[in-house]
């Protein structure tokens, strides 16, 4: 837009050239790690701590803390981006990506196409099953090398990294597909449906 | 004017509002009061986000909790400044009356209240904090409401403590509405609030019991949110009574 006032005296501080590339529209760096929940953080329970995988109503797999960790582990590196505009580059991540959790329990692929997460305390978030596979997500238990704190939603968060970061939602515990989509949490509260950082899909309507 | 709920709308598109008046809360921060948009409406607790240009097209965009309440004529945006920040320096140092930049909102649906939900209401802000949940209190006057309502307020100094005298009329309205100062990094000649970091036993003394099924609403630095609802859950409150809104650290 070639409308927009000039802001007088503001000159801003410019990107390095290097990084500007990796940083979508409207986002800014950090090199924090802001924390952004809407209630209260879990405390960590590993006991009881359970993940599944489902089909709608039906049942596709079932771990607890100790099962999951002997899936297959994936390390990534990847930059995060928030609808509150930050951005952090290259972050190191541990997990296990839904690509190695479809394969245990015997799928190539997703068994539908949209797939809602739900979080211990109630959040849930949605997205299209596609966006998780293909090396896409995963559930993460660490986080630069350290097991995941519990404000940045550990023990396990689903990391969905090419889409805003409340799609990576904390304290994960269950991913169902379904064959119609429903809108999650901040979906239904304004935010995009989808949430593409570099298509700038903040709000309804973006 | 009546805040209600917001219904569905199209995209929020970018406004150019421009500066009415500044006025200066404590040495870190100002209140900015503003054109108000082009908005049908907006609720206590919402923000907005905000988007500077600079003559060479260059643009920075943040958040900013809305501080004036939907009844006010004007709109009001109280900002911190942020050691080598961006965009608060901007705010808080350089603008004058009559600039102009743009905005749009609002923005959140969940961190709001209006005295139709009805109360006790109780507050926990810390530092700048404490700006979304001033615009629940002043929509509440403004309602002439006398739905019990607490505030519990986490401040570094006293020169750090925002809003303060307009808290003090509020409360001297009598009209269901007590606040709690807490000051964490002095205790000055003559001080009759609080000191010290909030904990459970602040939270219990100088707000609702979990009995009275309270609407609490928590915002502040990572930390003092995570201090607070933590204090709150060990006094007994439904996690599910409890909202929260995190600022920071962050390159802001």
């Amino acid at each position: 837009m070639n409308d927009s006032p000039i802001s007088r005296g503001f000159s801003g501080r410019r990107r390095a050239d290097a990084n500007a590339k990796h940083i979508p529209p409207g986002q800014h760096l950090t090199s924090d790690f802001p924390v952004l929940s809407a209630g209260p953080t879990p405390e960590p329970d590993f006991e009881n701590w359970q993940f599944q995988l489902g089909d709608g109503d039906a049942e596709l797999g079932s771990w607890d803390w100790t099962q999951f960790g002997v899936l297959t582990q994936t390390d990534i590196t990847t930059d995060i981006h928030c609808v509150t505009s930050w951005s952090k580059l290259d972050t190191r991540w541990r997990g296990v990506t839904i690509d190695t959790l479809l394969d245990a329990v015997g799928l190539t692929e997703p068994p539908s196409p949209f797939a809602i997460i739900s979080c211990e305390g109630g959040y849930t978030t949605n997205l299209p099953s596609e966006d998780l596979i293909d090396g896409k997500a995963m559930i993460a238990t660490h986080f630069d090398g350290q097991p995941l704190s519990p404000e940045h939603g550990g023990p396990a968060r689903l990391l969905v990294p090419h889409l805003y970061f409340w799609k990576s939602a904390k304290w994960v515990r269950a991913i169902e597909f379904r064959d119609a989509d429903e809108p999650g949490f901040w979906e239904q509260l304004g935010y995009h449906n989808y949430g593409d950082p570099w298509r700038e899909q903040r709000y309804d309507g973006d | 004017m009546t805040a209600t709920e917001a219904t569905a709308q199209p995209a929020l598109r970018w406004q150019t509002v421009e500066v009415l008046d500044l006025i200066e809360e404590t040495p870190r921060v100002k209140t900015l009061v503003l054109t108000r948009p082009d908005w049908v409406k907006y609720l206590p607790g919402q923000h907005v986000d905000v988007r500077l240009t600079a003559p060479d097209g260059y643009r920075a965009q943040r958040s900013y909790s809305i501080a004036s309440t939907p009844e006010d004529a004007d709109l009001m945006l109280t900002v911190e400044r942020i050691e080598d920040g961006e965009v608060s320096p901007y705010f808080t140092d350089e603008v004058r009356k009559g600039d102009k930049f743009e905005l749009r909102g609002p923005i959140g649906r969940y961190f709001v209240w209006t005295v139709k939900l009805g109360g006790p209401l109780f507050l926990i802000a810390g530092g700048s904090g404490v700006v979304p949940l001033m615009a629940m209190l002043r929509h509440r006057a403004a309602q002439n409401s006398d739905v019990p309502a607490t505030l519990l307020f986490s401040s570094r100094t006293e020169r750090d403590i925002i809003y303060r005298s307009e808290l003090d009329k509020l409360a001297a309205r009598k009209d269901g509405f007590i606040f709690t100062h807490t000051l964490t990094r002095e205790k000055p000649a003559g001080w009759s609030g609080r000191t010290g970091r909030i904990d459970a036993d602040m939270l219990i003394q100088s707000g609702f019991a979990p009995g009275a099924s309270p609407r609490i609403f928590v915002c502040g630095p990572t930390g003092f949110v995570e201090a607070a609802a933590n204090g709150l859950l060990a006094a007994g409150h439904d996690r599910s009574a409890i909202k929260t809104e995190r600022f920071g650290p962050t390159g802001r």
